[in-house]
């Protein structure tokens, strides 16, 4: 058995360039055996770069990549113990789904019953129980996910790597397999490392993730420590709405001029000349906006120091002829001291 | 021990790339241009008119000799040739292709696809010999012009000294007959791919604009599809500029090049000239390519 | 032209016009059908003085006919073998890594049949002459192979181009090697390109006649035997045989490998 202790990937100053474009730019990490670790991050930002690099069908410029303490930088793929769900599935045509899922075993030469044995195994955790004749091609494409997905996890990998599967599934079905995926992790214990652009994803299964951004890694953290206190502007950005405090406001508020954030659903929306409790701030300003969503209404604030805030309000008891009276009003805006956080503290 | 030499390449792409790459690149490289090369050399050599051995010296004076009246007069006949035939060849193959591209159901369109590719691929040799028994003083067209009567427009036809000879089957109209109808398919197939990208949205936008059928087809369908006709055309040109069978098979005396390179080579034994003679269709084709891009033809190939 | 209908109806001007082209390219091939049955030795008299079905048996018995048969199909068996070696080679290449000429090498395998065949012939008539190779059985395959690889090239690049998303590195993930992944995956993908491909490949080298008149000397194959005919016609009702023969023998090929493609680009669609 592996040390507990060592890290299931561990990136050494690993880096990838494209001629003069930086993909991964001097990346150190380490993600732990048997967690679920997401890489988040806009397209073009480094993250399937790396993923790729970890499956071995791309090498670091420079730099190391450790599996298990063992390192991998030079290996091809499959001399990786590790295993991949492509975004496209990349399931072959050619064969039906019992064979697909049973492709490593073949290569592996298990015994015909062995494979057979396992390939149905397979396809009960996967809830595809009697689609082992099928064609690949017959199947929708949530299927042809847990195909995929059956295919990569019958190996027993060390490290499970998913290159944003999610992706090509509709809103509802997308919602379903990410509730499953993350059963399906805990049951095997295999170390998953799950590559989107999709910050909901990421915040709702992981239990680490990693903010990328123009190759670099932002910041690594549970998904409450990424939320509350983004490491960066960019982090504040990238995962959900930010409002940004900077220059005179942030003066004012906290005496420094430093860069300070703080979420739209935090902030409380009040009649000017409210009371002003002492563990909170408030400021004034006009709406400028309101954007009515139904379970929530949007404001947008310009606040007197000339700063625009993001306000979200869930419709508890307002109607939208409600909010939207609320249009050019001043208004006065309040949260919790605790709720402001510097970013990049 | 597979898997250490699959390593081994993993960890050479490079080495791959050459593995992959040399065997064919070498022969076509030795082979192909190595023989290009070669006849390009051998287009400044010339040739001892006493003993009729080639004379390995640099020289320009086979290609002076291409200037001469009766090499000028080959050039030009097998031009105007290639430039009729070629004309021709996108009249007849326009409305096929039309027809392919944008009335055809799905399961149609295969068929009348096989059905144009069919002649592309079959025996070249054998379709110029089916017309050599259809040409035939005695032959079927022959007795089906007597049939309507018109045997005298035919003989007023072979009667011209530019056009005619003894029969169809020994004169340019039939050998024009037989390259047009051997090169067809290769004009029909580009220019139906050309019209095939134009969206069927485009025509109902002219039509809705008011455009009549003619309109319509004057000013949107015939500009989209002109760069598969200039696709269609290289091949007629290119092919019919090259070719020797068919004079040798229906021609009279007057030569084309194709003809004229053969019995340099052949009987005459005369390679630097045929060497020097070959350069022609090969500039020709080199400017032909060169305006075809320009006007967007390789698109539609 | 109706706005409204979404496939409009062809006016019958062109549809006959379009009938008449499809007629023009096929009939002229019939004909020799006919032919074959003509009494008649010395002329193409029409319509045919009688019938007879003599001059398939005595085809048959023609000794220079099955020997030139019999090298054509040996040259065009092993071109088409060159072919597909070298073709997939180069397509394999161009497809799996992007380097500096890449289109050079397209430009370089599609030049023999973009350049008029006569300048090929010519070509390697000079070399062989140059270099006082002598010529065999070899010459006339080394020609054809020229001008076969780029049929194998781009029948096996445009399917390697079809191939759906990472098939080979998912393969190599689940532990297959470079020779296994190419069996296993690369191989059964490939299949179908590389039937279609080879006949083409053979079909084109099996009637190729300008080429070979110059890398042949004085062997004859059978594209060089009907070409004798053509210019000194000795035996006509024979060379109908031939003829009728040859247009079979390549139909067949021709055809299923359209039928190839076509279906291949037809399940590419569904499944996606």
């Amino acid at each position: 058995m592996t040390n507990p202790s060592t890290p299931a990937i561990r990136f050494d100053q690993v880096s990838r360039y494209f001629g003069e474009v930086k993909a991964v730019d001097h990346v150190d990490l380490e993600i732990r055996d048997g967690e679920f670790f997401s890489m988040l991050g806009p397209s073009g930002s480094g993250k399937t770069t790396c993923l790729r690099m970890i499956a071995g069908f791309d090498k670091p410029t420079s730099g190391h990549i450790h599996l298990y303490g063992q390192d991998v930088s030079n290996l091809p793929p499959y001399e990786r113990d590790v295993n991949t769900v492509f975004q496209d599935y990349a399931l072959f045509p050619h064969m039906n789904v019992g064979d697909n899922i049973a492709y490593g075993l073949m290569i592996r030469k298990v015994p015909k019953s062995e494979r057979t044995k396992r390939v149905n195994e397979m396809l009960e955790l996967v809830k595809l129980s009697g689609y082992a004749g099928r064609k690949p091609s017959q199947l929708s494409g949530g299927q042809r996910q847990r195909v995929a997905l059956a295919r990569a996890l019958i190996n027993h990998p060390k490290v499970l790597l998913l290159d944003e599967p999610l992706g090509a599934l509709d809103l509802k079905l997308r919602q379903q397999m990410q509730v499953e995926l993350k059963s399906i992790q805990k049951r095997v214990g295999i170390t998953f490392i799950f590559v989107t652009h999709d910050q909901e994803e990421a915040l709702t299964m992981s239990d680490r993730i990693a903010v990328f951004n123009e190759g670099k890694i932002e910041q690594v953290g549970t998904p409450a420590e990424i939320y509350e206190r983004p490491a960066s502007t960019f982090v504040a950005g990238f995962v959900g709405t930010s409002n940004l405090i900077v220059g005179e406001l942030a003066k004012r508020i906290t005496g420094s001029d430093q860069t300070f954030s703080v979420r739209p659903e935090k902030i409380h929306l009040r009649a000017v000349g409210d009371k002003i409790d002492g563990n909170m701030i408030s400021v004034d300003g006009v709406v400028r906006d309101v954007v009515y969503l139904g379970l929530y209404t949007r404001y947008l604030v310009q606040i007197d120091e000339g700063n625009d805030l993001v306000v979200i309000e869930q419709n508890l008891k307002t109607t939208s002829m409600d909010v939207l009276s609320v249009r050019g009003q001043k208004v006065r805006l309040q949260w919790h001291k605790d709720h402001i956080s510097r970013v990049g503290g | 021990m597979l898997t250490r030499i699959s390593t081994f390449f993993h960890q050479h792409p490079r080495l791959v790339l050459f593995l992959l790459l040399g065997p064919p690149m070498i022969y076509m490289t030795v082979v192909y241009l190595g023989s290009l090369f070669m006849l390009l050399v051998n287009s400044f050599y010339s040739i001892d008119d006493f003993t009729g051995m080639v004379i390995r010296e640099f020289t320009l004076k086979t290609y002076a000799q291409l200037f001469t009246p009766a090499n000028r007069e080959i050039f030009v006949r097998t031009a105007s040739m290639a430039a009729a035939v070629t004309f021709v060849d996108a009249l007849i193959a326009f409305p096929l292709a039309y027809y392919i591209a944008k009335f055809a159901s799905p399961r149609l369109k295969t068929w009348l696809l096989i059905a144009v590719t069919i002649p592309l691929w079959s025996s070249y040799l054998v379709r110029v010999y089916a017309w050599k028994l259809i040409l035939a003083k005695e032959g079927i067209l022959s007795w089906f012009i007597n049939l309507l009567h018109l045997d005298g427009v035919l003989e007023w036809l072979l009667s011209f000294e530019a056009i005619g000879g003894s029969s169809l089957a020994l004169s340019p109209i039939g050998m024009f007959i037989v390259f047009v109808y051997i090169w067809l398919p290769y004009m029909i197939l580009p220019i139906q791919t050309s019209l095939e990208r134009v969206p069927g949205s485009l025509l109902e936008a002219s039509s809705d604009l008011g455009a009549k059928p003619f309109q319509t087809f004057r000013n949107v369908i015939l500009p989209l599809a002109f760069p598969g006709v200039v696709a269609g055309s290289i091949f007629t040109f290119s092919l019919t500029l090259g070719d020797f069978i068919v004079p040798l098979v229906l021609g009279n005396s007057k030569f084309f090049i194709g003809q004229a390179v053969y019995s340099y080579q052949g009987t005459a034994g005369n390679i630097p000239l045929a060497a020097a003679m070959t350069m022609g269709p090969v500039l020709i084709m080199i400017i032909y390519l060169l305006v075809a891009r320009r006007l967007g033809a390789f698109d539609a190939l | 032209m109706h706005s409204n209908s979404s496939s409009p109806k062809a006016s019958w001007a062109l549809k006959a016009a379009a009938l008449g082209t499809l007629l023009f390219l096929h009939v002229p091939m019939w004909i020799i059908f006919l032919y074959t049955f003509t009494p008649d030795e010395r002329t193409f008299t029409f319509p045919l003085p009688g019938f007879t079905t003599k001059w398939f048996g005595i085809a048959f018995q023609r000794e220079d006919l099955w020997r030139a048969l019999s090298l054509s199909f040996k040259v065009a068996a092993i071109a088409t073998l060159a072919a597909l070696v070298l073709g997939t080679l180069a397509a394999a290449a161009v497809y799996r890594s992007k380097f500096f000429g890449r289109e050079a090498i397209s430009f370089l395998l599609v030049l023999p049949i973009a350049l008029p065949g006569i300048v090929t012939g010519i070509a390697l008539r000079t070399a062989i002459g140059g270099l006082d190779i002598p010529f065999s059985f070899w010459t006339i395959v080394i020609g054809h192979a020229t001008f076969c690889v780029v049929v194998v090239y781009n029948n096996v690049l445009a399917r390697f181009r079809r191939m759906h998303g990472s098939q080979i590195e998912a393969s190599m993930d689940l532990g297959a090697n470079s020779f296994q992944t190419f069996r296993y995956v690369v191989l059964p993908n490939l299949a179908t390109a590389l039937l279609a491909g080879g006949m083409l490949a053979f079909a084109l080298s099996f009637d190729e006649v300008i080429v070979t008149t110059f890398t042949a000397g004085q062997q004859s194959t059978l594209p060089i035997w009907i070409f004798s005919q053509l210019s000194r016609p000795r035996d006509r009702p024979v060379t109908n045989v031939v003829a009728t023969f040859v247009i079979l023998l390549t139909f067949l090929p021709i055809f299923f490998a359209q039928k190839l493609s076509a279906q291949s680009s037809d399940t590419e669609g569904e499944s996606k």
